[in-house]
């Protein structure tokens, strides 16, 4: 690797004012395995890197006053299936947690830091869009939200600014009756990048739909939120003909490309089968059980 | 205050099974390759080198994690579990003990990272099935035995490590 230089900053502050000196050569460091490893391939050129794990807020994972979720950016996948609580109430975003990578890099990696890495893939971004999380960003300007689903640009890119960080995700309290799920397709069993991925949060009365959203991944240059599928759910019944309907429109909104993962044809059908298998995954949840399909 | 900027050879100071250790290194030097070149523990492997095959795998602050994807100067303050802390004076793990029964190696490149694994397994959940087994393993790569002598050994080694219990 390229001789490097690091900072383990313990506030906020001092983050932004790392970032802010050095510019574009600076990126924070959560778990490091996406990082370190671009770095050592050249695959990116950082000279800076900032340790975010030292910082309390980028570490905070604690349920707010108004039921809402603080996620710190640099909180391991580890902590979020080990945390009952977490579990319970965003199941989707544990569904990715427990198949990024092998447990290895769950005991390192965050969902903030596959965020900000931007992948087309990347595996918590949908879970996180259909649970309707918000990016708490800090930088030299002070401070500002942005909905995860306009946090990517670009394969690789986001909204964040030089000197700016994330500093933690709040995930909304999910509203009585309500389910997620996410679930990917790979030619494997485990340790591989989603040929497709899809995520759904249902809200239920009943069999009668009250809200419901959907995310797509690795099917456009950024994670897709399929506003349009959600919303045509909207006081149907939870069944499959319903189903049909929503993954009708996430086949519609899907403009994936041909590479060595999948092919366009096969990422169009798969963007219908697994939009239907998270709905189902979202109902039983919802309806207190567990998903059937996937993991 | 601001936070000081850390280039060239950094004094870190650690701990490794359970004693405590000072080294030399760059920011840019991975713990992998302080363990293995600055301090002579080559217990951990280097396989892929980028987060994908476990041969590296040890334990940091109780968390399982690949050594190649943490920098060395991470380890400030850390308390690190290598294989090489794994047996004791009075013998082997029974894990290690075990993988010897059952054969579950061959070549051996990628049994240290197996043995720290599923050592963090068993400590977690002590009574895994086959299936938990494999699926936390799934980050340990073995191109020799086809990965069944392993996990038999694992599950071998879980129960007699209850009996024991």
């Amino acid at each position: 690797m390229r001789a490097i230089q690091y900072a383990a900053p313990s506030t906020v502050e001092d983050a932004v004012a790392i970032l802010a000196e050095h510019g574009s050569d600076a990126r924070m460091l959560a778990g490091g395995t996406d990082l370190i490893v671009q770095v050592r391939e050249d695959a990116r050129d950082t000279g800076v890197f900032v340790d975010a794990k030292k910082i309390p807020e980028l570490m905070d994972l604690s349920v707010n006053a108004d039921g809402s979720t603080t996620l710190g950016a640099a909180v391991p996948c580890h902590q979020l299936y080990n945390n009952a609580q977490f579990a319970a109430s965003y199941p989707a975003v544990v569904d990715a947690a427990r198949i990024i990578g092998s447990t290895g890099i769950q005991g390192r990696a965050s969902v903030g830091g596959n965020l900000c890495n931007s992948g087309p893939a990347g595996d918590t971004i949908p879970p996180l869009i259909v649970h309707s999380a918000v990016c708490n960003i800090a930088g030299p300007d002070g401070e500002r939200t942005v909905a995860v689903e306009d946090f990517c640009t670009a394969p690789g890119r986001n909204v964040l600014a030089d000197g700016e960080l994330l500093v933690s995700l709040t995930l909304p309290k999910p509203p009585a009756g309500s389910g997620s799920h996410y679930l990917r397709f790979i030619p494997r069993n485990e340790m591989d990048i989603a040929v497709v991925g899809a995520g759904a949060s249902l809200v239920l009365d009943g069999e009668s739909i009250t809200a419901a959203r959907i995310s797509l991944g690795a099917v456009a240059p950024t994670p897709l939120f399929v506003q349009a599928a959600g919303d045509a759910l909207i006081g149907l019944t939870a069944n499959e003909d319903s189903f049909a309907v929503a993954a009708d429109i996430a086949r519609d909104a899907a403009s994936p490309i041909d590479d060595m993962r999948g092919t366009i044809a096969h990422r169009k059908q798969l963007s219908y089968v697994l939009t239907q298998r998270a709905l189902r995954g979202a109902r039983a949840r919802a309806q207190g059980g567990s998903p059937t399909n996937g993991h | 205050m601001a936070t000081e900027i850390q280039s060239g050879k950094v004094h870190v100071q650690t701990t490794i099974n359970g004693e405590s250790v000072d080294f030399l290194a760059e920011p840019r030097e991975s713990l992998l390759e302080v363990l293995r070149d600055n301090l002579g523990l080559t217990g951990a492997k280097e396989g892929c080198n980028n987060g994908n095959c476990g041969a590296c795998n040890v334990v940091m602050d109780g968390v399982l994690v690949n050594s190649c994807c943490v920098l060395s100067v991470e380890a400030a303050g850390a308390s690190i579990e290598t294989i090489e802390g794994v047996a004791s004076p009075e013998g082997l793990h029974p894990l290690q003990q075990s993988f010897l029964e059952n054969a579950a190696l061959q070549c051996g490149v990628c049994t240290p990272g197996f043995i720290v694994a599923a050592k963090a397994l068993l400590e977690e959940n002590p009574n895994p099935t086959e299936y938990e087994v494999r699926w936390w393993l799934a980050g340990n790569l073995c191109r020799c035995t086809g990965y069944d002598k392993i996990v038999r050994a694992v599950l071998d080694a879980a129960e007699r490590m209850r009996a024991e219990a």
